[in-house]
């Protein structure tokens, strides 16, 4: 990757970012709780005694959580610490009704790890995780609703998190960018978190800070909390480290701050000085002992896990020749990795490749459908590239014989027969059809003869033409070059 | 360590408590008294030692992921000051 510079007329200077992101655990009950996590139900139905911090209700850990964070660990190549344990984080706000936060802090389920990410030159590199730990979300408050007053649902109390901490690995903002991409598909594949950035189930805090170019220092850094799409994560880096280097070059000291980003207007302002930050006063939690996991558990779990984006796209590359940055595009997503296998088995998996990122998902986005609701099928993509491979159709009938798939949802090879679109491979079927192009057109003939070479392609067109485009171009070119001498 | 009176308001504050200002001087004083008195631990030779945790010999017992509790909200609500539409009212906040 090219160094992201900030240059300036009185200096050059570069980006130190690292990311904090909150990720909501998939499960069916709260990670203390037996509440349900479901989303989109009334205010504060789902919502247990814990949840609501009533005095002498004890957390109970969920199983299942602690299952989806060492799976992720897992996937982000991290050592999984067999001892961990949870501390108390408090701080007083409206929807905390404990006052507290549950949380891990000296000792995290997951300790380091890396996620390698792909940068648009075709390069890879790696981002170090420092740790991952999981807690409890908050409630909701809502503020909108009345102008003095605010609204609490605690649905979301209680619901489990997993927070992934960076090292301040990224110099650019498309690093960061490229990161989340990757994080989500890696999430995913795993079905430990959604990913939906915009539904909040995957938060991102951002810090920044910069340094002379070249320099291995580490000023002052600022953090946004809570920036909710990559598209302004990535702003967000670019526009603060730009302010940082405004203070800087005008003799200025950067002070640490918790900052906004307001997507509006792209910049950031302050939220909460550092003399108001938080205390947080953490301590080891009483209410829950520690958590030891056995070397059987994490073996059977690593087992669980199924082969991820790194993985497959190595052997989509290795074993079935694509190209890398196919097969990046197309392992960014599971459903999309599945359908292409699908759809590659037993046919020319390269073509297919080409036929999903060309014209399937160009149809997909016309027709504005998810990939579950295409009409063409993963086999019937498959056959039609056969039929292709098989001189049965040429590429230019392949193309119609693909839009009336996308139309009726039909097989190619029943489109084929019944629209009679079998290409003509007969030699002497095509040398007919040649012959009497020829024939209507002795002039051409006679200028191509004469030197005028440019002339061979418009015969070409002109003998697909007649053959209703059924002529196989191989056999034409081929048949024309020995006609016209 | 000696606490002061600064950190006694600014812990009172954290913790939501008002101490009222002629109690501050005595409240400062418990502190101390407190502080010194665990501080005789600092005469025993902690070195490679990791603070302890929990006392608590026993591991955690997992629960099962299985819904349980919910669907009660107006008993969730009932000891709220102020409720409206199925959600707690507060005094407004914002960050």
């Amino acid at each position: 990757m090219t160094d992201f510079i900030i240059e300036t007329p009185k200096g050059k200077w570069e980006i130190v970012c690292g990311l904090e992101i909150h990720c909501q655990i998939i499960s069916e009950s709260k990670i203390y709780s037996g509440a349900s996590t479901e989303f989109g139900a009334d205010p504060n139905e789902h919502v247990s005694f814990v949840d609501a911090g009533m005095p002498g209700m004890l957390p109970t850990l969920n199983k299942a959580c602690v299952h989806q964070a060492v799976k992720t660990g897992i996937g982000l190549r991290a050592k999984i610490n067999k001892y961990s344990n949870f501390a108390r984080k408090n701080y007083f706000y409206a929807d905390l009704p404990q006052g507290y936060q549950i949380t891990q802090f000296k000792y995290p389920i997951v300790g380091e790890g890396e996620v390698l990410i792909d940068l648009p030159d075709g390069s890879v590199k790696s981002i170090g995780i420092e740790r991952m730990h999981i807690e409890q979300d908050a409630g909701k408050s809502i503020h909108d609703i009345d102008p003095k007053k605010s609204f609490i649902d605690l649905n979301r109390a209680g619901v489990g998190l997993m927070e992934i901490v960076t090292k301040p690995d990224f110099r650019a903002p498309e690093e960061a960018g490229a990161f989340l991409k990757k994080l989500r598909s890696i999430l995913r594949y795993l079905g430990t978190c959604d990913g939906n950035m915009d539904e909040g189930s995957m938060r991102c805090d951002v810090n920044v800070s910069v340094r002379p170019y070249g320099s291995d220092e580490l000023r002052t850094r600022c953090e946004m909390k809570n920036v909710n799409s990559i598209k302004f994560v990535m702003q967000a880096i670019e526009n603060e480290a730009r302010r940082h280097v405004g203070v800087y070059e005008n003799g200025g000291e950067v002070v640490q701050e918790t900052r906004q980003f307001d997507p509006s207007t792209g910049q950031t302002k302050v939220m909460r000085k550092k003399e108001f930050a938080h205390d947080y006063r953490y301590f080891p939690e009483p209410d829950l002992a520690p958590l030891v996991l056995s070397d059987d558990y994490l073996e059977q779990v690593r087992k669980e896990i199924p082969e991820l984006p790194d993985e497959k796209k190595e052997r989509f590359v290795s074993k079935l020749g694509l190209t890398p940055y196919d097969a990046i595009v197309i392992c960014e997503n599971k459903e999309t990795a599945d359908f292409f296998e699908k759809a590659a088995k037993g046919h020319d998996a390269k073509k297919v490749a080409n036929w999903l990122m060309g014209d399937f998902f160009a149809m997909l986005n016309e027709k504005k459908l998810d990939l579950k609701d295409s009409p063409v099928s993963a086999e019937n993509l498959g056959k039609l590239v056969e039929l292709v491979s098989q001189n049965v159709i040429n590429g230019k009938t392949a193309k119609d014989v693909f839009a009336l798939m996308a139309e009726t949802g039909e097989s190619p090879e029943k489109i084929v027969e019944e629209k009679g679109l079998r290409q003509v491979t007969d030699s002497s079927a095509i040398e007919k059809v040649i012959d009497e192009v020829l024939t209507s057109f002795p002039e051409n003939v006679a200028a191509y003869k004469g030197g005028k070479q440019g002339l061979f392609g418009w015969f070409v067109g002109q003998v697909m033409k007649a053959s209703k485009g059924k002529a196989n171009p191989g056999i034409v070119n081929k048949l024309l070059r020995e006609k016209l001498g | 360590m000696a606490v002061d009176t600064e950190t006694v308001k600014r812990i009172a504050f954290l913790a939501r408590l008002k101490i009222e200002e002629d109690k501050i001087e005595e409240t400062k004083k418990e502190f101390n008294d407190i502080l010194e008195w665990v501080e005789q631990l600092n005469e025993v030779n902690t070195d490679n030692v990791e603070p302890l945790e929990s006392v608590n010999e026993f591991h955690l017992a997992l629960r099962d992921d299985v819904v349980s509790e919910g669907n009660q909200r107006d008993d969730v609500l009932c000891n709220a000051p102020d409720a409206e539409y199925g959600y707690f009212v507060v005094p407004k906040v914002v960050e």
